[in-house]
């Protein structure tokens, strides 16, 4: 397919003031940045919430410093009550969910790299990619803010379910402003994902560079441009959700609230709702948006692996193939998260089948990069350390599925450990280490500089061996029946089980501080790293062509013209094994 | 690096399954008629999902132990064995023939649990959830529950369940904190919430269901043994979720009946 001639594409030229640079910018590679530390931030906040939480687990009465001067009414004296607790559960959920893993593999990464890989100056609205960033940036804040509100966060989880999100502060702590907050904070997130999405659609089909055909794009690029119209047909639903959600709050409606309601003694003045409209819209979005959190990570590991093992990446065709089918079955198989909701039994065994029939392409594509490694000259960076981590993982998080997708199953694993280890380590772990595949790969480019190998290393040994400590065990005890969202263990037959949480928190608390490893050499590497040549990993696709950093307008006035696949690996030409996707045209090279 | 990689996988590998296998953690014992099944399902899922994982696993131990470029290695790369094409194969086999086996097993478990009705002569009980409590009610010799009436509901009265006591239906039923079934017996639990959405779970049942406000959702099945069991919340409820529970106690047919006699005498 021939793209658009590169006159006709908009053009604009570099900023000079520090605000319109940095802040305001509508470079697609500062918002890439921007992104990417915003998920930073997330993920820290969000990890010692998760801290905290564990903690409680384990040891209820503990002295948490600091935490009684955040909350006076949620810790007093900085001893976590059971619902503050679920408070921050809460903002644990919805921070990780929305802010890391929605955020920095598409938005981060996807903004940073996906125009300088099909050739393009610049994203094909970059105002609106500025506006969908600091939208997005205003949808934490909001978030961030039930922090600090009087009541604290609401404590009805990332999920929301009504009649507890909906009724208002009778239901209990944090339901009052922390859920008005929670709602606002997420219709906006909404809004900056549907912008992006648009973005992200318009930028692969209309400004790919000459030669650039749909089926010479890195891997990547389809990933981004997949999970692009996941979001936009799933944000889209909750954002409808969410309005609905705050006018059940604000407004009197009745959307999501059946008549009858007796909540803490008070007959609330509702009528003709059903809280199970509220599961359909939300999973609607929440199915998707697993996939939205995971396919770019899948785009960034068939990448990493095949740039590493020194090989084509086996099977493109049906990588793309693959994506292309999960993206579609993505949006038949929410009801797999409501088998036990009330919902028709009928519609649940009706859900489980493209629920089960979703890991073929899932286990194809796992079985593909098993195949790219296989027989390659693997070089192990740490970028390659965390593709090769990501099969392992995303294997043992995906197996998790096939016991949660049969419904006479879920009547016994629903709501239990199981299914905490399950997503964790499937959506969770593999996509977080998607991201930090990327990030050991793009930072040089990002930033000029190398990232320390050696810090690497000791970073991904840990977090490897650290996320099989905690969360493999919560299947185990998933399998004796403990109940998730459990500040505490009241009932005597769970009693046997405390060490094994003690075991996961102690490992969370290891995992979690192997991450200032990473977060050190993040920042320290940035101002004081090696500097890095132009293309250090021997890549051959277009953001290797250039130099690190990239200028301002990403070629240098330059129109990149493309010749060859993404994945020329391991054929001999010039004394290199590889072929840039941008060299000029000759005889096929012999492998 | 390569070679460490595959070491430090095959023993996550080789202590994960060791795990499982043990069955140190695993599921409490069955207490229900239509328990063995599930827990053979489970079985049958396990034993396919272990192999592929120990698969795939080892599969990468030995890729990465083994490919590892080592300095001036010019070998050639090799591609795999028949390309694409066998791993399609693989996969559509692997997952298909686990696709088609489960559905097969499964449908008639839970088939049996929610296609197929309670049998004629099943024990009725009506469950009330609320933040965070649970209530039963039992229909009295007319074999009637009364409606619940919301307005009507008194934690003070100790009206749990909204009776209007002019209503003849409701005169002879019997409202308990616990609940009590005579053992090999069906018993039909028809589950309510007042408030917000609620989880019956009875893990030795092999029972869970959530509870809506606005639905009555009804759920059979025939406990096996003699016992007391827990009775959990599992969905989020509120900040009291975590201390929401109550109890199913199994007795024998000459118990409950002497049990229910003493509630009855109790309203």
């Amino acid at each position: 397919m021939e793209s658009m001639p590169m006159e006709v594409q908009h053009h604009h030229t570099a900023p000079t003031s520090f605000i319109r640079k940095y802040v305001f910018s509508v470079d697609h590679k500062v918002i890439g940045k921007q992104y990417y530390f915003l998920a930073i931030f997330s993920v820290f906040v969000g990890m010692v919430l998760s801290w905290l939480v564990r903690i409680h687990l384990v040891w209820p009465n503990i002295h948490i410093w600091g935490l009684g001067v955040l909350s006076p009414t949620g810790a007093p004296g900085g001893v976590m009550s059971p619902d503050y607790y679920l408070s921050l559960l809460t903002v644990h959920g919805t921070l990780m969910v929305f802010f890391v893993l929605t955020t920095a593999p598409q938005a981060g990464f996807g903004n940073y790299a996906l125009p300088i890989q099909i050739g393009a100056e610049d994203m094909a609205f970059p105002v609106l990619n500025m506006l969908s960033f600091w939208v997005t940036f205003l949808a934490l804040c909001a978030l961030v803010a039930t922090l600090f509100v009087k009541d604290g966060p609401p404590i009805s989880g990332w999920t929301a379910y009504p009649p507890l999100s909906a009724v208002g502060s009778d239901a209990g702590p944090g339901l009052g402003m922390g859920q008005n907050l929670w709602a606002v904070s997420i219709a906006l997130f909404c809004v900056g994902s549907l912008l992006g999405a648009l973005n992200f659609i318009v930028t692969t089909v209309d400004l790919r560079c000459k030669g650039m055909t749909l089926m010479r794009m890195p891997l990547t690029c389809w990933a981004w441009l997949i999970t692009a119209i996941l979001s936009l047909l799933s944000f889209a639903v909750l954002f409808a959700a969410c309005v609905l959600l705050f006018l059940d709050r604000n407004a009197g409606t009745s959307f999501f609230l059946p008549a009858g309601l007796l909540v803490n003694g008070k007959l609330q003045n509702h009528s003709g709702g059903s809280p199970l409209l509220w599961q359909h819209l939300f999973w609607f979005f929440g199915h998707p948006e697993v996939y939205i959190a995971i396919v770019p990570g899948f785009g960034v590991i068939s990448h990493v692996l095949s740039v590493f093992s020194r090989k084509p990446v086996l099977g493109y065709k049906v990588i793309v193939g693959c994506l292309l089918s999960i993206g579609f079955l993505s949006f038949t198989v929410w009801g797999h998260h409501m088998f036990l909701s009330g919902m028709s039994p009928y519609s649940g065994f009706l859900f489980s089948i493209p629920t089960l029939i979703i890991t073929i392409p899932a286990t194809i594509v796992s079985l593909l990069w098993l195949g790219t490694v296989y027989g390659g000259r693997l070089r192990f960076t740490t970028s390659m350390m965390f593709g090769l981590g990501f099969i392992s993982v995303f294997v043992t998080g995906g197996l998790g599925g096939m016991f949660l997708a049969q419904p006479s199953l879920d009547i016994f694993l629903h709501g239990t450990y199981f299914v905490v280890g399950h997503f964790h380590m499937v959506m969770g772990v593999a996509a977080i280490f998607g991201m930090f595949a990327g990030t050991y790969f793009w930072f040089p480019k990002m930033f000029g500089r190398m990232l320390n190998e050696k810090l690497g290393k000791v970073h991904f040994w840990i977090t490897f061996v650290g996320v099989y400590c905690i969360f493999m065990p919560m299947h185990f005890i998933g399998l004796e029946g403990m109940p998730r969202r459990y500040s505490s263990f009241v009932n005597d037959a769970m009693q046997p089980l405390m060490p094994v949480h003690t075991f996961m928190t102690i490992a969370a608390l290891t995992t979690g501080a192997a991450q200032f490893i990473f977060f050190f050499n993040l920042f320290w590497s940035m101002y004081k790293g090696a500097k890095a040549p132009d293309n250090p990993w021997e890549s051959t696709t277009l953001e290797w062509t250039v130099p690190s950093p990239p200028p301002f307008d990403n070629f240098g006035g330059k129109h990149p013209v493309v010749s060859y696949d993404a994945y020329e690996y391991g054929v001999t030409r010039n004394g290199k094994d590889y072929i840039m996707q941008t060299d000029p045209p000759g005889q096929p090279a012999s492998s | 690096m390569g070679k460490a990689f595959g070491v430090v996988l095959t023993i996550i590998t080789t202590i994960s399954v060791a795990i499982f296998v043990s069955r140190h953690w695993w599921f409490p014992e069955v207490a229900s008629a239509h328990g063995g099944a599930m827990d053979h399902q489970f079985v049958e899922t396990f034993v396919g999902a272990a192999i592929g994982f120990i698969l795939a696993q080892l599969a990468l131990a030995v890729f990465a132990w083994k490919y590892g470029e080592q300095k001036g290695d010019n070998r050639p790369i090799r591609i795999f064995p028949g390309g694409v094409k066998w791993l399609l194969v693989l996969a559509f086999v692997y997952v298909g023939s686990e696709i088609i086996l489960l559905e097969f097993v499964g449908q008639k478990v839970w088939a049996a649990m929610y296609f197929t009705p309670p049998a004629t002569d099943s024990l009725q009980v009506q469950v009330l959830a609320g933040q965070f409590a649970f209530y039963f009610r039992y229909p009295g010799p007319d074999g009637k529950f009364g409606p619940i009436h919301a307005d009507k509901i008194d934690e003070a009265s100790a009206n749990f369940f909204g009776i209007d006591p002019s209503d003849p239906a409701s005169k002879d039923d019997i409202v308990t904190a616990e609940l009590a079934v005579p053992v090999n017996k069906p018993v039909e639990l028809l589950l309510n919430s007042k408030d917000m959405d609620h989880g019956f779970y009875l893990r030795e049942m092999r029972v869970q269901q959530d509870m809506l406000p606005g639905m009555q959702i009804p759920i059979h099945f025939t406990p096996t043994k003699i016992g007391k069991y827990d009775i959990a919340c599992n969905q989020l409820c509120g900040l009291g979720h975590y201390n929401m529970r109550a109890f199913l106690e199994v007795m024998s047919e000459e118990d409950y009946q002497k049990w229910i006699v003493q509630q009855a005498s109790l309203q």
